[in-house]
């Protein structure tokens, strides 16, 4: 019933976008015309989306995709014989060789798809996780992680009588990497790591982090969810061993993400759940399990979701990854600037390098009564605990105000978010 | 479309700022926490009851400042009141808060018609409601920690 797609791995050849930097002007402007959502009012003014980190807009060319796919192309995958079903099987495939492009992936077998970053934590918890952590074993997260790269960790070590452990941080929000190395000890099985920071910003030094993991012989999870659409990843140059991302943080449909696993682990892992597309064959004595990826994609997957994040990719290839990230970076350098001019804000987090986001306070303002404020000028952050509640514990402050960009952020809409922060003043005095 | 200051209205403000009946309880009877996960806010409601009433209570906690002035109005208001009357109270506070104001609820809401403006902030209806809802619970004699979600 299965056909094997991904028989003949094509070797994927790296984008030219992510080596070359951009020749042309950054055009943000066509880029904005090309995001619909974008053009509308809120509460009277123009719409400044500065909430990214927690989901960014969809361009034109995700959205049709999406509709293109269920138009003319919606069949179940990898098992009918009409020509529907092979489309529909060649989009899904394609989507996951274009991921495994994005990624740098050897073979795009290694590229799962999951619900999210979350199910692919989860994934990897409950199937090398559990195979491989037992009593008295360590697993190390870092005080910078997102709930989704702590709970799941918890679970296991409760389960197993397994001790989770906590790399610390400096005031700035920057890893203790000397503290790490102290932590990486004989019972040590896995790191589980953020990219990048999804409340403070903070770029890790992955590629620094997974040597000192590795000489330890330390497995090393790398929580991709704020990392890939600011600074990509290469799973080969950077040596970690599991990379998970979310399509909805991409540009991408919601209810789509990846899991990347190197092969030789993902072999060994036993299956997660159980259902079609993931077997061989079925008795009531036996069931053989299906090879990758397949093995760990029970049931009818998320297939115009796999669809759309493959369209997320070929449109952020087109502008060019490096281009997007250079941007994003003036963005965040600007605001930090424009911030430090109004009165009464404090910076929660100054780390070393930064992508995408920036937390701060104003005054003594709850964080929710400045983002309503804000929302009431049109502009659209986060306030809260930024499921980071443990970071947000260190810096002993319940909630932060969280301001991110994405490739069609403007300089203007800085100004507006400043502008609005002067009203939150005036209202509170 | 609504104002900003018909949600922080002064009043709102000044109970925000400088909240009333705030601190320890010596001799409390009850007592619940009141968490609100989406903002983190956190409230500790205690309460003194004799003869069925409610004869004092404070309250303690960070918040915003709708949670934090919904907070210090409320304990102003529910002194000499019974569990019921409460309960009562409240019906009509979640419906200002959640559809705006009703002539026939105005006398019996009181100073509460300051929380008006919630209702066009949807997302600012749980931190009104928040320690309400702990009050309740603490009424009830659970104890255990309410939250929002």
């Amino acid at each position: 019933m299965t056909t094997h797609a991904l028989e003949q791995p094509q070797a994927p050849a790296r984008p030219a976008a992510r080596r070359e930097p951009a020749v042309e002007a950054y055009d943000v402007e066509r880029i904005r015309a090309e995001f619909p959502i974008l053009s509308q009012r809120i509460h009277g003014h123009p719409l400044v989306y500065l909430d990214n980190a927690a989901t960014t807009q969809k361009p034109r060319a995700v959205i049709d995709a999406v509709r293109r796919y269920y138009e003319e192309d919606n069949a179940n995958v990898h098992r009918g014989v009409h020509l529907l079903s092979e489309r529909a099987t060649r989009a899904y495939e394609g989507a996951r060789v274009k991921v495994a492009r994005f990624l740098g992936a050897a073979d795009p077998r290694e590229v799962i798809f999951v619900r999210g970053t979350t199910e692919g934590i989860n994934l990897v918890a409950q199937t090398f996780g559990r195979q491989r952590v037992g009593a008295g074993d360590e697993v190390l997260v870092t005080a910078l992680e997102h709930h989704s790269n702590i709970v799941p960790w918890q679970l296991l070590c409760q389960e197993k009588g397994a001790t989770l452990r906590v790399v610390p941080i400096t005031d700035a929000g920057d890893l203790d990497l000397d503290a790490l190395d102290a932590l990486l000890g004989p019972r040590t099985r896995l790191l589980a790591v953020a990219q990048v920071s999804n409340a403070l910003g903070t770029v890790n030094p992955v590629a620094e982090l997974v040597a000192r993991a590795h000489a330890r012989g330390v497995t090393v999870l790398v929580d991709g969810a704020q990392g890939a659409p600011h600074l990509g990843f290469d799973v080969q140059a950077s040596g970690a061993d599991f990379y998970a991302f979310s399509g909805h943080k991409l540009y991408g449909p919601t209810g789509i993400g990846v899991l990347w696993g190197r092969r030789e682990l993902l072999e060994a892992m036993p299956p997660w759940q159980g259902g079609g597309d993931m077997i061989l064959s079925v008795t009531f004595e036996k069931t053989t399990f299906n090879d990758l990826p397949y093995k760990l994609e029970a049931g009818t997957p998320h297939i115009s979701g796999a669809v759309g994040l493959g369209a997320a990719l070929d449109w952020v290839a087109g502008v060019g990854l490096e281009a997007v990230a250079a941007h994003e970076r003036a963005l965040v350098a600007r605001a930090v600037d424009a911030l430090g001019q109004v009165p009464g804000i404090r910076l929660v987090g100054t780390p070393r390098e930064r992508a995408g986001a920036l937390s701060f306070l104003l005054g003594d303002v709850h964080p929710h009564d400045v983002g309503t404020v804000l929302d009431r000028q049109g502009v659209a952050v986060r306030a809260g605990h930024h499921c980071a509640q443990p970071l947000m514990k260190r810096y002993g402050v319940a909630a932060t105000v969280r301001a991110s960009f994405a490739a069609y952020n403007t300089a203007a809409e800085i100004e507006a978010l400043v502008r609005g922060l002067h009203k939150v003043r005036e209202v509170f005095g | 479309m609504s104002e900003l200051t018909d949600l922080y209205q002064e009043v709102v403000l000044d109970h925000g700022k400088r909240p009333r009946n705030y601190g320890p309880l010596p001799g409390e009877t009850q007592r619940a926490e009141g968490l609100n996960p989406l903002c983190g806010d956190h409230l500790l409601i205690h309460v003194r009851q004799a003869g069925g009433r409610v004869e004092e209570i404070r309250f303690e906690g960070s918040g915003c400042a709708i949670s934090k002035a919904s907070a210090s109005v409320m304990t102003g208001v529910v002194k000499g009141r019974t569990a019921a009357e409460i309960d009562q109270l409240f019906e009509r506070f979640h419906r200002l808060v959640t559809e705006g104001a009703r002539p026939e609820d105005q006398e019996a809401l009181g100073k509460l018609a300051v929380f008006a403006g919630v209702h066009d902030y949807p997302t600012r209806v749980k931190c009104a409601s928040l320690a309400w809802h702990a009050l309740r619970e603490a009424l009830r004699g659970g104890g255990a920690p309410v939250s929002t979600e």
